[in-house]
């Protein structure tokens, strides 16, 4: 019996086996004829929007923050490619961009940019950006510190340590506690880049906490809490605070009023193939930009009317 | 005639030998090849900094200043090695005396209903999930602080307060095994010398399970030495070194949870990182290495 049975279990590895390799050779063949087609990008397009001929599997990871739009809108593409099979990880933008980098996924999702987290520059310039969505990053406190608006110099002075109550910037007589990421946070290099426009060293007794619902939760609870969360998270529970008097809405960082912001980038290695190219075109078309962008609380890339190199330098666009 | 059916039968015990001697040999194969690279892997990674010379192990191990992102880059892990240490003995100095009165509650006082409504409570602890301990400490315990002790709330207090409930059923239930396996006639004697209950405990019961109560408490600290999650939440990540309970710190775990994801692999921060995991498992050896010499001294 025993001889039997594992006789079976051979039988049925191999045959695994023989499945999958042919599943393989099949998806091959696949899109070996759509390139024969010689389809343009624009055909691939309606090819993708009707469902016609796309197939293969698409794997991404990195960023935590774009991980809910990234699947959101693989769903969806999902739905209208049946062939195609999208598996999205988080894991955080340097996993993402290490793993793209070294081929082991298709897509590298990151909050900023590769040159900002890849030493190698070499390895960074294999790498083909594809921004398909921005983050704006408010100042918020806790609701009883009582300030509305804080300058860029008020926010560089409370982040290095130089004023510790919120009475020194018009508040209440409390101490200020800092809610802060950690050091390799891309939120905290976007607001550290934009809002401070500089570096900070984390003081002794600042929290660090690595989820945005958990900043928010402690911001929300901490008396004289300070920290900074993506527009999405804001609600009654922390006061969103100005920035030099600009108020952080959607509207203000499409004019380029609002500074503070980063894209969301999906990277790819070299030239994206087929699927993973109809895939991130996707993302780009209006009903994912104003529909599926919008909902989950990002700003369309699109939309914006400003536009930032890897520098830093804003430019209309 | 008579003879064949026994020989076919003892050539199928052989042959179910064989199978039998083969797979578990490819499981222990595998087994120790995975162990093997497993540390491999962790040790090449934690001294690439130092081999290719981005950090000294001295300022890695006794520098107190982190700040990898900053333009001169500093590695000092310190904060996090003293963190550790910091929560995990608190935590064993807060669990170790509740789980051995449970043990002796379970064993001694009320082995009956006690140990049928003890055990299966205790044993409840080790299957809820690190998150749930660390939500309970952010919702619960830190507000407590917070409300009743100087600080924010966030700190080392909390986080030995979340790990010493962690360990609990650790501690707990090797202690309450080392007891129920005391050999009955030494408690008789002690009872029939004229001794009290409690003078059988303290004199006679715990000093001689005291070695194998000990190893519960070394498995409960190897637990909270590891544990990263549940303490992640509640103790603020500050990378220093706390002067007061209720300041914000950091642990090992903590740090290394933080910054994995957000660091790319090769970067000295990253490397950083895996000197760390090398430092967590040179000391889970180290608490291996405690229970084996306390199960030692058990026996004699």
């Amino acid at each position: 019996m025993q001889f039997k049975k594992s006789w079976i279990m051979a039988l049925a590895l191999t045959s695994v086996l023989a499945i999958s390799a042919c599943g393989n050779g099949n998806n091959g063949g696949n899109n070996a004829t759509t390139n024969n087609g010689g389809n343009t990008p624009a055909a691939t397009n309606t090819e993708s929007s009707s469902g016609a001929k796309l197939s293969g599997s698409v794997l991404a990871s990195g960023s935590t923050a774009l991980q809910p739009l990234v699947e959101q809108v693989a769903e969806k593409f999902m739905d209208a490619n049946a062939g195609v099979d999208i598996q999205v990880q988080g894991g955080g933008s340097g996993t993402g961009l290490t793993q793209v980098s070294e081929k082991q996924v298709d897509i590298g999702n990151s909050d900023v940019f590769a040159e900002e987290k890849l030493k190698d520059a070499a390895k960074a310039a294999e790498l083909v950006d594809h921004q398909v969505a921005v983050v704006a990053i408010a100042a918020v406190s806790n609701p009883k510190a009582g300030v509305d608006s804080l300058t860029k110099q008020q926010l560089v002075d409370i982040f290095t340590g130089k004023i510790t109550n919120w009475k020194e910037v018009g508040g209440a007589d409390q101490a200020i506690q800092i809610i802060n990421r950690p050091a390799s946070s891309g939120t905290r290099a976007t607001f550290e880049s934009f809002a401070l426009g500089t570096k900070t060293e984390d003081l002794k007794g600042s929290i660090q906490e690595d989820s945005s619902g958990t900043v928010k939760k402690m911001i929300g609870e901490t008396p004289g809490a300070i920290g900074y969360l993506a527009l999405s998270y804001l609600d009654d529970s922390v006061k969103t605070l100005n920035y030099d008097g600009v108020e952080p809405s959607v509207d203000n960082v499409v004019a380029g009023k609002y500074p503070v912001w980063a894209y969301e980038h999906m990277y790819t290695n070299g030239e994206p193939n087929e699927t993973v190219k109809a895939f991130l075109d996707y993302f780009l078309t209006d009903e994912v930009q104003t529909g599926d962008v919008v909902e989950l609380g990002y700003i369309p890339a699109s939309k914006m009317q400003v536009s930032r190199d890897v520098a830093g330098t804003v430019t209309p666009k | 005639m008579r003879g064949q059916p026994t020989n076919k039968r003892l050539e199928k015990h052989h042959i179910e030998n064989l199978i039998g001697r083969i797979y578990m040999s490819f499981c222990v194969l595998l087994l120790i090849v995975i162990i093997v690279s497993m540390v491999y892997f962790v040790a090449s990674k934690g001294v690439a900094n130092f081999v290719n010379g981005e950090v000294k192990v001295s300022e890695f191990l006794f520098g107190t200043k982190w700040s990898p992102e900053a333009d001169t880059p500093s590695y000092g892990a310190f904060p996090f090695i003293s963190g550790s240490f910091l929560v995990t003995l608190l935590a064993a100095l807060i669990a170790s005396p509740l789980s051995i009165c449970a043990a002796l509650f379970m064993t001694e006082i009320v082995p009956g209903w006690g140990k049928k409504l003890l055990q299966p409570v205790i044993e409840l602890l080790s299957g809820i999930p690190s998150v749930v301990y660390g939500f309970v400490g952010l919702s619960v315990i830190v507000p407590f602080l917070r409300d009743t002790l100087p600080g924010q709330g966030i700190g080392v207090a909390a986080g030995a307060l979340v790990l010493s409930v962690m360990i609990l059923p650790t501690i707990t239930s090797v202690a309450a095994d080392a007891l129920a396996s005391l050999p009955q006639n030494l408690k008789e004697s002690s009872f029939a010398l004229g001794a009290t209950r409690w003078q059988t405990i303290s004199r006679v019961i715990l000093p001689t399970t005291f070695p194998a109560i000990m190893t519960g408490v070394v498995l409960g600290m190897a637990r909270a030495f590891g544990e990263a999650l549940a303490v992640q939440m509640v103790i603020g990540n500050a990378p220093f070194v706390p002067h007061s309970l209720f300041e914000s710190a950091s642990t090992l775990t903590s740090v290394i949870t933080l910054g994995m994801g957000n660091t790319t692999m090769g970067s000295p921060q990253n490397n950083a990182l895996w000197s760390m995991a090398l430092v967590l498992m040179l000391m889970t050896f180290v608490f291996v290495l405690l229970v084996r010499m306390l199960e030692r001294r058990n026996k004699i």
